[in-house]
């Protein structure tokens, strides 16, 4: 009786991952918001980014204020391959992140190990 | 908290849990009994332990999963199974959730250090900097901070002090250290008139320089943004890893729930084994190996080879120059020194190119500066001739030390008698494919002087080793057949592709990549579009003048030794990507099925402390391999002095 039970609760636990993990959870893009000549988002790192998705606005000068709360080694670095930046994020602490919109575009950026993911659009 | 002090905490309470695992089984017992096992446990569990519950579960709200989920998963599935037997009376496992939580921050501890020592190449260019110059103002030197100093100021240096910024030399001449820069191991010299760089070393002359590059635009500067763009980059192969480790800590989740099930519900082991091997499946299947073996490599392979001025610009190139089956280069300026030089002198010597340099020195012909510069070096005193007169389509006459002497072409022939000696000399080199003039004095022919843009010093060795390494060589060039092929036999080259119109460049490119990868040499500034068709670009610089733009790979100094260099550092670390990656994925793929106790049989299986420890080992080891990229030998590489640690 007892395995059937655990038997059970294991196929609820691996579809509960699947659909967790794997299912479509969308993530709203957030727009920068511009302030005289420049324009400024702050990105929660937690698990993540929040707000994942920043959207700027082409030629204004952009600032990524990062601030990881997340005490994980895993997120202590932010990666932008097509900018160079590769910067430590201290605990607890903003930190900001000058972004060259000169060029419009898609660009991603990721932890040191490229396993949390955020992306920058410029247009 | 820092991973150090984490570390240190739960290390040291763990030490009371290690005692405890051999003297129970002597019958001595901890005071306390299974309450301080509790106690010491729960304390590792919430200082220690504590960051990775936290940071899993700041992933999992946004649906993400990191290697965190999984100690975080193993350890709490170890602690409250244990404090629930420890209420009913049965065996506990607290030590393996505290020893797993300090193995894995000792693992983390080391990896960080080591990472830091990866990415110091960046750091330590930067330091090379000058911290501060001293600058012309107001017709009297100050010294100013590096900052302060703009375009047009005249910059005294000193014997042993850092060059500011990149500039001209005004006035003095001395010697410079280029290594840290370019590579160059021996020191150059240099006088008024010639390039200096910024953050080189002056070491004994004094001299001033007009700044004509500062800040961001500097050599140094820019060389860091590359060598940053090519250390953040993402090598090809990664692409498929990242898909891998996107969906492989859920995957471990299921796998470990399915060990569980498997264990207990089908083959009917108690609950504790089956639980032991479950969590040993989430504790060993950390992906930081597969995450890191690709980043750490690219920033050491990039960081080394910058140190010898080749700076390489992303993971695309490096892969894409282990794939090069044939090396294109252009001649002049890369094969060849790229301006004219005298290479043969026929009769006396002194007095040949004494009076060959007399005539010479008004004219503003590319010979005649080929002559010159000779004169120079060997420290003739050169005076100009009187009373010139042109010899039509021929060259000129004058009056030197008292006497009628002329210089021409080989159409002087005409006017005056050539020796069977020397006109056989003369057959000879034009054959080489150098340009011959004669020089006469006192209605004789008393030499001739050859001239030849001549193959760099390298250039052979070079073309050598590229061969030696099974690669096919071809030089493309403007330049007629005979020239080309006279210069191609000297340095070995195996095809010759003349008269080629320098917007044909691409097109024979295009051509030769029909059978296999190129590699395209040539000085970045009319052979950009042959750069950009190759599959790899090698933008050959000479100091300041890089075309940083054009190239995939681009060198900072004109030694075509380092296209050998360039190729071979690419190629080493992309075998060290190949090995760490096969080694991250051995270790998790072979791992995982142990850690199921899918060997349980022939009694092959892990705890969840070796578990904890091998993936430790795993990431340490990858980091380890990556660092040893700084040590691997380079065929090609002469004993240069180390510049930059």
């Amino acid at each position: 009786m007892t395995k059937i039970l655990v038997l059970i609760v294991a196929v609820i636990l691996v579809g509960f991952i699947a659909w967790w993990f794997f299912g479509k959870h969308t993530t709203v893009a957030v727009d920068a918001a511009v302030t005289g000549s420049s324009q400024d988002v702050d990105v929660e790192v937690s698990g993540g980014y929040s707000p994942s998705t920043v959207v700027l606005k082409k030629g204004v000068p952009a600032t990524l204020t990062f601030n990881r709360k997340d005490p994980s080694s895993c997120l202590e670095q932010v990666v932008f391959p097509d900018f160079g930046i590769n910067e430590f994020l201290p605990q607890n602490k903003a930190h900001a992140i000058s972004i060259d919109t000169s060029k419009p575009g898609e660009f991603d950026y990721a932890c040191g190990m490229n396993m949390f993911h955020g992306k920058v659009i410029i247009k | 908290m820092s991973i150090k002090n984490r570390f240190v905490f739960s290390l040291i309470l763990s030490l009371p849990l290690f005692v405890e695992m051999f003297t129970t089984p002597l019958g001595i017992p901890l005071p306390g009994g299974v309450w301080t096992l509790f106690f010491l446990t729960t304390a590792i569990m919430a200082v220690s332990g504590g960051p990775f519950i936290e940071s899993a579960w700041a992933a999992f709200r946004h649906h993400h999963a990191n290697m965190d989920t999984l100690v975080a998963i193993g350890t709490t599935t170890a602690y409250l199974y244990s404090f629930y037997a420890m209420l009913v009376g049965k065996d506990v496992f607290f030590e393996s959730a505290a020893f797993v939580v300090t193995l894995i921050l000792l693992g983390q501890y080391f990896e960080e250090k080591m990472k830091h020592s990866a990415s110091g190449a960046v750091s330590k260019l930067i330091d090379l900097q000058a911290k501060d110059a001293e600058v012309m103002r107001d017709g009297q030197l100050v010294k100013v901070p590096l900052a302060e100093v703009v375009v047009g100021d005249v910059i005294r240096v000193r014997p042993g002090q850092k060059i500011a910024v990149d500039g001209v030399i005004t006035e003095g001449t001395s010697t410079i250290d280029e290594s840290m820069v370019t590579g160059e191991s021996m020191p150059v010299t240099k006088k008024a008139g010639d390039h200096v760089i910024g953050a080189t070393i002056n070491s004994n002359g004094t001299f001033m320089f007009k700044a004509s590059k500062v800040g961001n635009d500097t050599l140094l500067s820019q060389i860091v943004e590359m060598v940053k763009k090519a250390q953040t980059s993402h090598a090809p192969i990664q692409k498929t890893v990242d898909k891998v480790a996107d969906i492989f800590v859920p995957a471990v989740l299921i796998a470990a729930i399915a060990t569980f099930t498997i264990w207990y519900v089908f083959i009917g082991v108690s609950l504790v084994s089956a639980m032991l091997f479950a969590v040993s499946v989430v504790i060993i299947a950390c992906p930081c190996a597969l995450g890191i073996a690709t980043p750490t490599a690219l920033m050491v392979g990039t960081g080394r080879s910058a140190k010898m001025g080749i700076l390489i610009k992303n993971g695309e190139v490096l892969e894409a120059a282990n794939r090069v089956k044939t090396v294109v280069f252009d001649k002049t300026g890369t094969i060849t020194e790229g301006h004219p030089q005298v290479t043969d002198i026929v009769g006396d010597e002194a007095t040949v190119l004494h009076v060959a340099a007399n005539l010479e020195v008004s004219s503003e012909h590319p010979l005649a500066a080929a002559i010159l510069d000779k004169a120079k070096t060997e420290d003739l005193t050169v005076t100009a001739a009187e009373n010139f007169q042109a010899i039509e389509g021929k060259g000129v006459q004058a009056t030197v030390d008292g006497q009628q002497a002329f210089i021409g072409n080989d159409k002087l022939i005409a006017d005056y008698k050539l020796d069977a000696k020397m006109s056989d000399r003369m057959a000879q080199l034009q054959n080489e494919a150098k340009t011959v003039v004669l020089v006469g004095l006192a209605d004789h022919i008393i030499g001739l002087i050859a001239i030849q843009d001549a193959p760099k010093a390298s250039s052979a060795a070079a073309i050598a080793a590229l061969k030696d390494r099974g690669l096919r060589t071809v030089m493309l060039t403007g330049d007629n057949q005979r020239v080309a092929e006279a210069i191609a036999s000297e340095v070995g080259i195996d095809t010759v592709i003349a008269d080629v119109l320098p917007g044909d460049k691409a097109d024979h490119v295009k051509q030769l990549q029909e059978s296999g990868s190129v590699a395209f040499a040539g000085d970045g500034i009319n052979d950009a579009p042959a750069l950009t068709t190759a599959d790899v670009g090698i933008a050959m610089g000479s100091g300041t003048d890089i075309a940083i733009e054009s190239g995939g790979i681009v060198l900072v100094k004109n030694d075509l030794m380092d296209v050998v260099r360039a190729l071979e550092i690419s190629k080493k670390t992309f075998n060290r990507i190949k090995l760490n990656l096969f080694w991250a994925f051995i270790y998790n793929t072979l791992g995982i099925p142990v850690a199921a106790g899918v060997f349980a049989v022939f009694g092959l299986a892990l705890n969840p402390e070796i578990a904890g420890l091998g993936m430790a080992l795993s990431s340490l080891s990858v980091v380890a391999s990556s660092l040893l990229l700084n040590k691997s030998k380079l065929t090609s590489t002469p004993a240069t002095k180390t510049s930059v640690a």
